[in-house]
C-alpha cells in the first residue's frame, strides 16, 4: 500500500484493508447496539410513573342524587367522565339522529362491547362518556335542550366542542361535518346495586388492569 | 511536553508580541475576526429586509438572558408554576419587566423570523447555492415553534393547559402508534405534573442547545456561500485584482454599524410593547392564561398564539381529523422544498414576471388571512373562508414547478443595482 517514492517505515507492518474495514464495521455496529439499548431506560422514563399508574385505579360514583337532565363530571385517570341521567323520551329519540351521524352504530368508536348499541350505555338512563373530544382533546360543553338558540332549530340536544366545533348527540355520537372522527369514547364501567357506578372496571377488567 | 519545554521551543515569540500575539498563537482570534467580519464581503446593496437576520440573533440573546433570570424565580410543578409566575409579576423586583420582555420577545422572535423568511421568498435566497442554508433556517424555525409551544405551557394557566392538550393530541392522529405516543409524551393519563416537568427541561435545556447549534450551522453555511441580495446577483463572480468582490463591502464596519441602527429601532418598538401594551390586545398573552390550569374547563373560545394560527386555521378547515393534521403538517413542511420547487432561472422577484409576482402576492394575502381566521371562533363564515385561502397558500408552493418555469423573466444585470 506504500506510495511510490514514499519512505517505507520498516517498523510499520503492511496495512491490511480488509482487517481495517472489519474492525471499523464491527466497532460501529457494537456501538450502535449499545446506544439503542442505553436509550431504552431514557425512553421508558417518559411513560406514566408507578404513582401515576396507582392513581389511575377505578373510582366509585354515587348516582342517587343525579336527577334527569343533570350531568356530573367526576375524573378518572385525569379525564373528566360525563355522567348524564337521560329520560325515556330522550333515549327514544336517539334513532332519529342516525342519518346525521358519522358512526351511528359505533363501529369505529372506542367503547366496551356492552355500550356498543343505539343508546351507547349499559343502562338507558345513565350515559357514561369520557368527556374529551375525539378530535384534539378539548371538553365538549353540554347543550342538552333540543333546538338550542345558539345551535339552531334542528339541534337534537347533546354536546358541542368549543375548540373546533365538533357536535355530538345525547349518546355521545359525532355528527356529520364535525372534525372529530369518532364518537366520544366510553370507559369500562359497571354498577354495584342501583346507585353506585364504578368507573374503570367491569367484568373483563375485574383484575384492575383497566 | 511540559509548559516549560513549550516556552523553550519557540513560543518565546509570544513574549515579544505581547499578550494578544500569545493568544493568537494558541487561538485564531485575529484570523477569525478577519475571515468572518473585517474581510468578509457582503453585497453592498442590502435594503431594509436585511436587518432581520441580525435582529433574530439579538432576540435569541434576549430570550436566553431573560430566560435564565426567569428560571431563578420560577418553580416548576403543577402546584407551584402558576403561583411562581404571579410571584415574579408582583413580588420580584423588576420581575414584571423580565417576564414581559420574555413573553413579548417570543412574539418578536416570530415577527422577525417571518420577515427574515419572507425576504428569502422575495429575492430567491433559498436557490442554489444556498439550499442547505435555507434548510438549516427552516429547522431553526421548527425548533423555534417547539420552543415557543413548550414555553407557553410553563405558566400553567388555563390556556397553557389546553394548548398542551390540543397540540399533544395532534400526535394521536398518527395511525397505529398515536395513542401510545400521546401517553408517552404526557407521562400520565392526561396533561399533568409529569408533562409540565419534562416540558420545562426541554424548554430551558434541550431545545436552546439545539437552537444554538443550528444557528451556528446556519451562520457557517451563510459565510461559506455568502449572502444573496435584492438583485439576486452573485457578487463572487466579479472580483478585483486582490480577489475582493467588486460589489462587496466588509461586514465590519459597514454592516455592523448599519445593523446597530436596526437594533435601536427594534428595541424602541419592543420597549413600547413591554411598557404600554405587554399583552398586545390578547395576542401576546391571552386573558384565559391569567387563570390557573383547570382540567375540567376548556376556555371558550380557544386559539393558539398568533404565530401558529395560519396552520391552525388549515387544521380546523378540514372536517376530517387525520387529513386536517396532515394538511397542517404539509403547510409547514412545504417551505423546506422551495429550493427544488422553484425552477425559475432568476432569483429575485425584481426580474421575474407577473405570474410569479401574482402567486407571491396571493400567498402573502392568504398567509395573513389564515393568520386572522385562526384567531376567530370555529364557526361560519370563518371555516369556509379558511378553506378558500388555503388554496392559494398551497398553490404558491406546489404549482411553483410549473409557473416558475413558464413565467417571463427580465434580464438580470451583471452587477448589483441601487434601484428596484
Amino acid at each position: 500500500m506504500t506510495e511510490i517514492g514514499a519512505i517505507a517505515d520498516p517498523q510499520q507492518p503492511e496495512i491490511d484493508p480488509g482487517r481495517r474495514k472489519f474492525l471499523t464495521v464491527a466497532t460501529g455496529a457494537t456501538a450502535t447496539v449499545g446506544v439503542v439499548l442505553a436509550a431504552i431506560p431514557f425512553v421508558e422514563s417518559w411513560t406514566p410513573s408507578e404513582r401515576a399508574r396507582a392513581l389511575g385505579a377505578p373510582v366509585e360514583v354515587d348516582l342517587s342524587k343525579l336527577a334527569v337532565g343533570q350531568m356530573i363530571t367526576p375524573t378518572w385517570r385525569l379525564q373528566p367522565i360525563y355522567i348524564v341521567r337521560r329520560d325515556t323520551a330522550q333515549v327514544d329519540k336517539l334513532p332519529q339522529n342516525d342519518a346525521r351521524l358519522k358512526d351511528p352504530k359505533s363501529e369505529h368508536s372506542i367503547q366496551p362491547p356492552y355500550a356498543r348499541n343505539e343508546m351507547r350505555a349499559r343502562r338507558a338512563d345513565v350515559l357514561v362518556l369520557i368527556g374529551i373530544c375525539t378530535h384534539l382533546g378539548c371538553l365538549p360543553k353540554q347543550f342538552f335542550d333540543a333546538g338550542d338558540p345558539v345551535l339552531g332549530a334542528d339541534w337534537p340536544g347533546g354536546f358541542r366542542c368549543p375548540c373546533h366545533g365538533s357536535r355530538f348527540d345525547l349518546a355521545g355520537r359525532v355528527m356529520n361535518g364535525s372534525p372529530a372522527p369518532t364518537n366520544l369514547s366510553i370507559p369500562p364501567y359497571s354498577f354495584r346495586g342501583q346507585d353506585t357506578l364504578i368507573i374503570g372496571t367491569d367484568e373483563t377488567t375485574a383484575k384492575g388492569t383497566a | 511536553m511540559t509548559p516549560d519545554d513549550a516556552n523553550k521551543t519557540g513560543y518565546r515569540a509570544a513574549a515579544k508580541g505581547g499578550l494578544w500575539r500569545w493568544i493568537n498563537h494558541r487561538l485564531p482570534v485575529d484570523t477569525f475576526w478577519r475571515s468572518q467580519l473585517s474581510e468578509y464581503y457582503a453585497p453592498k446593496n442590502f435594503n431594509i429586509w436585511y436587518f432581520f437576520g441580525s435582529l433574530a440573533l439579538l432576540v435569541l440573546v434576549l430570550q436566553l438572558v431573560t430566560g435564565i433570570f426567569l428560571t431563578m424565580f420560577y418553580k416548576v410543578g403543577a402546584a407551584t408554576s402558576f403561583d411562581s409566575v404571579e410571584f415574579i409579576m408582583r413580588e420580584v423586583r423588576f420581575g414584571w419587566l423580565i417576564r414581559y420582555l420574555h413573553s413579548a420577545g417570543a412574539s418578536a422572535f416570530f415577527i422577525v423570523v417571518y420577515l427574515h423568511m419572507y425576504r428569502a421568498l422575495l429575492y430567491g435566497s433559498y436557490k442554489a447555492p444556498r439550499e442547505l442554508l435555507w434548510l438549516f433556517g427552516m429547522i431553526i424555525y421548527l425548533a423555534l415553534m417547539a420552543e415557543a409551544f413548550l414555553g407557553y405551557v410553563l405558566p400553567w394557566g388555563n390556556m397553557s393547559f389546553w394548548a398542551a392538550t390540543v397540540i399533544i393530541n395532534l400526535f394521536g392522529t398518527i395511525p397505529g402508534i398515536g395513542p401510545g405516543l400521546v401517553e408517552w409524551i404526557r407521562g400520565d393519563y392526561g396533561i399533568a405534573d409529569a408533562t409540565l416537568n419534562r416540558f420545562f427541561s426541554l424548554h430551558v435545556v434541550a431545545v436552546p442547545l439545539v437552537l444554538l447549534l443550528l444557528v451556528a450551522l446556519h451562520l457557517v453555511a451563510l459565510h461559506e456561500v455568502g449572502s444573496n441580495n435584492p438583485d439576486g446577483v452573485e457578487i463572487k463572480h466579479k472580483k478585483d485584482a486582490r480577489g475582493r468582490p467588486l460589489d462587496g463591502i466588509p461586514f465590519h464596519p459597514y454592516y455592523t454599524v448599519k445593523d446597530i441602527v436596526g437594533v435601536c429601532v427594534f428595541l424602541t418598538l419592543l420597549a413600547i410593547v413591554v411598557f404600554f401594551v405587554p399583552t398586545f390586545g390578547d395576542l401576546f398573552l391571552e386573558k384565559a392564561n391569567f387563570e390557573p390550569a383547570n382540567p375540567l374547563s376548556t376556555p371558550d373560545p380557544i386559539s393558539p398564539s398568533w404565530y401558529f394560527t395560519p396552520y391552525y386555521a388549515i387544521l380546523r378547515a378540514v372536517p376530517d381529523q387525520r387529513i386536517g393534521a396532515l394538511l397542517m403538517l404539509i403547510a409547514v413542511v412545504s417551505f423546506f422544498f422551495l429550493p427544488w420547487l422553484d425552477r425559475s432561472p432568476v432569483k429575485s422577484m425584481r426580474y421575474r414576471g407577473w405570474i410569479s409576482r401574482t402567486f407571491l402576492a396571493l400567498f402573502t394575502v392568504s398567509f395573513l388571512a389564515l393568520m386572522y381566521l385562526g384567531l376567530q371562533p370555529a364557526q361560519e363564515p370563518f371555516v369556509t373562508m379558511a378553506r378558500i385561502f388555503a388554496v392559494p397558500y398551497f398553490a404558491y408552493f406546489w404549482l411553483m414547478p410549473f409557473y416558475s418555469r413558464i413565467d417571463a423573466v427580465k434580464p438580470v444585470p451583471e452587477r448589483v443595482t441601487f434601484h428596484g
